[in-house]
């Protein structure tokens, strides 16, 4: 590969050589080696391992131990719980959660800066205090729990509470997601349907709506995917009846109190696949409602 | 784009639905915050005071603030390293690190504490190993220090991430060029730049750090005076029927939250063009 002799010296390629790549980022900046070596030892170490440990430790007894635990009445029947009342508690504040946010962007009242901060509450106070301060509330001699009894319905320590609890954690997933979309929401277009004829009614299925629902379905799985995970405010106001109103969550709880950390971890993963599942499907449809938005 | 200039609900459907909002939130959110006060004042002042004073209540306290002492400034450097390296420059599998830092936010409380005890439990991967050196990770400090900066690793960093995108990197490419090194860089062009964003993200992760139940009950052990925290001192009192004990405690908690609420917005008003524009949590 030598050149030959005649060749002039400036020419010559040393071996070995290799020009400069020309990248896009031409790093002029410092520090990514510090940076990107900090943030992946980090994740690695409180994210990737324990991880790893959750995936591995449900088949140390082997398969069938995973399948029977999986397929145990007592999982079954809480993870239904579980699934179904985050379920119905998301549907709830879709609603409930939309008309908050449209009142607090369209309307000017007293006190709604008050109110508009306070819907950021849920994320704020510790879940502990939730819970406690519900299950007072709704139990049969507390403020709600009171005027409710008359009427034969029980709150605290039924499904119901679960749900009661849930609507009050899901809350400001939906109102925040939805509250930017409306601010920002054309009035010209409003404006518009009206003036072509539509009724406020026609504006808001069919005009408004319809925009929103991508905000709208980011902040219901938002909501969803806290309500499966929700330990805190449910477990005071649950009743933890088995089969009836134990959460999943709960269940790992005791699972690994009686040192079946197999069992525990296999709830565990169960639960979080799951909710991935649920996840992934509603971030398709989102991509879907959004991508029809654009047409 | 011109959005609708907010005003006076007019229509009998717009005063009806303003009221409905109204009378909701009151239901949902103010009355449970109300009704902490009340069962905790429900014996006057004195049984309240006596609560908060127990040695119990006072080291619940002390802990919480320990842990989140230590949690929150190690997000914060973690969450500052994580924003420049992924703001600051392409390499590949960067979409794939932003999704490993928001599982946090998808994984339940009490699976974050449950990978702790599956890695270092009496029968955890590293169990033997650590009894052997006579080191406490599970029902000690460790355990909670560990599941609460699990529970609250993406606060900061999705703060400092959309905000740091947007402003680019024009600033401090010129700083560079004009012969500024890597620290002074960062101390004079970037953190000026980034430091009301870095205060909420930072007052956000010290909210549910120490609010935080599910994952450190799960690594706490429950033992009075030395593993309760706050929240699992509030679970022991109010399952022991001490219910004046449980809400004095749980007033502090939620007088935490007020405040954070205020600085929240405060924040958010003051300084709303140094905040990231998106946030979802």
């Amino acid at each position: 590969m030598s050149p030959p002799a005649s060749t002039p010296a400036t020419h010559v390629v040393p071996e070995g050589f290799k020009p400069p790549k020309v990248t896009h980022n031409t790093r002029v900046l410092p520090g990514f080696k510090l940076s990107l070596g900090l943030t992946i030892t980090y994740l690695s170490l409180i994210v990737l391992i324990p991880l790893a440990a959750l995936i591995a430790r449900p088949w140390e007894h082997g398969l069938e131990a995973v399948i029977n635990t999986v397929t145990d009445e007592r999982v079954l029947a809480s993870l239904k719980v579980t699934f179904g009342i985050s379920f119905a508690a998301a549907i709830a504040n879709l609603f409930t959660g939309l008309a908050v946010a449209w009142v607090l962007t369209r309307y000017e009242f007293p006190g709604k800066r008050i109110l508009d901060a306070l819907v950021d509450l849920p994320f704020a106070l510790p879940t502990a205090v939730a819970g406690i301060s519900l299950c007072t509330m709704y139990a049969t001699n507390g403020w709600i729990g009171s005027l409710l009894e008359p009427l034969g319905i029980r709150v605290s320590y039924t499904p119901l509470g679960i749900f009661v609890a849930l609507v009050f954690v899901g809350l400001p997933f939906i109102v925040r997601s939805v509250q930017p979309v409306l601010a920002e929401f054309d009035a010209e277009v409003e404006e518009a349907a009206t003036t072509l004829g539509a009724s406020p009614l026609q504006t808001a299925f069919r005009v408004i709506l319809p925009a929103l629902a991508p905000a709208l379905l980011t902040g219901f799985s938002l909501a969803f995917a806290r309500a499966v995970g929700e330990y805190g405010s449910v477990i005071f106001i649950a009743g933890n009846m088995p089969f009836l109103s134990e959460i999943t969550p709960l269940l790992i709880v005791i699972k690994l109190e009686e040192f079946d950390y197999a069992g525990a971890a296999t709830v565990a993963l169960t639960l979080l696949s799951l909710s991935f599942l649920v996840l992934i499907v509603l971030n398709a449809a989102q991509l879907i409602l959004s991508k029809r938005g654009q047409k | 784009m011109s959005a609708k200039a907010a005003r006076f609900p007019k229509t009998p459907a717009a005063i009806g639905l303003t009221l409905f909002v109204i009378a909701w939130m009151v239901l949902v959110i103010i009355l449970p915050l109300a009704n902490v006060l009340f069962e905790a004042f429900a014996r006057g002042v004195a049984p309240y005071l006596t609560s908060l004073a127990h040695p119990d209540a006072i080291s619940a306290v002390k802990l919480t603030l320990l842990v989140a002492a230590i949690a929150v400034p190690l997000n914060a450097v973690f969450g500052i390293a994580a924003a420049w390296a992924i703001t600051r420059f392409e390499f590949s599998g960067k979409g794939l690190l932003l999704s490993i830092l928001d599982l946090p936010f998808t994984i339940s409380p009490v699976i974050s504490g449950l990978v702790w005890v599956l890695l270092f439990g009496a029968h955890g991967w590293f169990g033997a190993v650590l009894q052997d050196a006579g080191i406490q990770i599970i029902f000690a400090l460790p355990g909670l220090v560990i599941a609460t900066i699990l529970v609250t690793l993406p606060f900061v960093a999705r703060e400092l991430i959309p905000l740091m995108q947007d402003q680019g990197t024009d600033e401090e490419v010129a700083a560079v060029t004009l012969g500024a090194n890597g620290w002074s860089l960062f101390f004079r062009v970037t953190l000026p730049n980034i430091k009301w964003a870095l205060t909420y993200g930072v007052l956000l992760c010290t909210a549910r750090a120490m609010g935080e139940f599910g994952a450190v009950s799960v690594v706490s052990g429950h033992i009075r005076g030395l593993t309760n925290t706050l929240p699992l001192h509030i679970e022991v009192l109010y399952n022991e029927y001490d219910s004046v004990g449980a809400f004095a405690a749980a007033t502090l908690l939620a007088g935490l939250a007020i405040i954070t609420l205020i600085l929240k917005t405060f924040l958010e008003w003051r300084f709303a063009g140094e905040l990231a524009a998106h946030r979802k949590h």
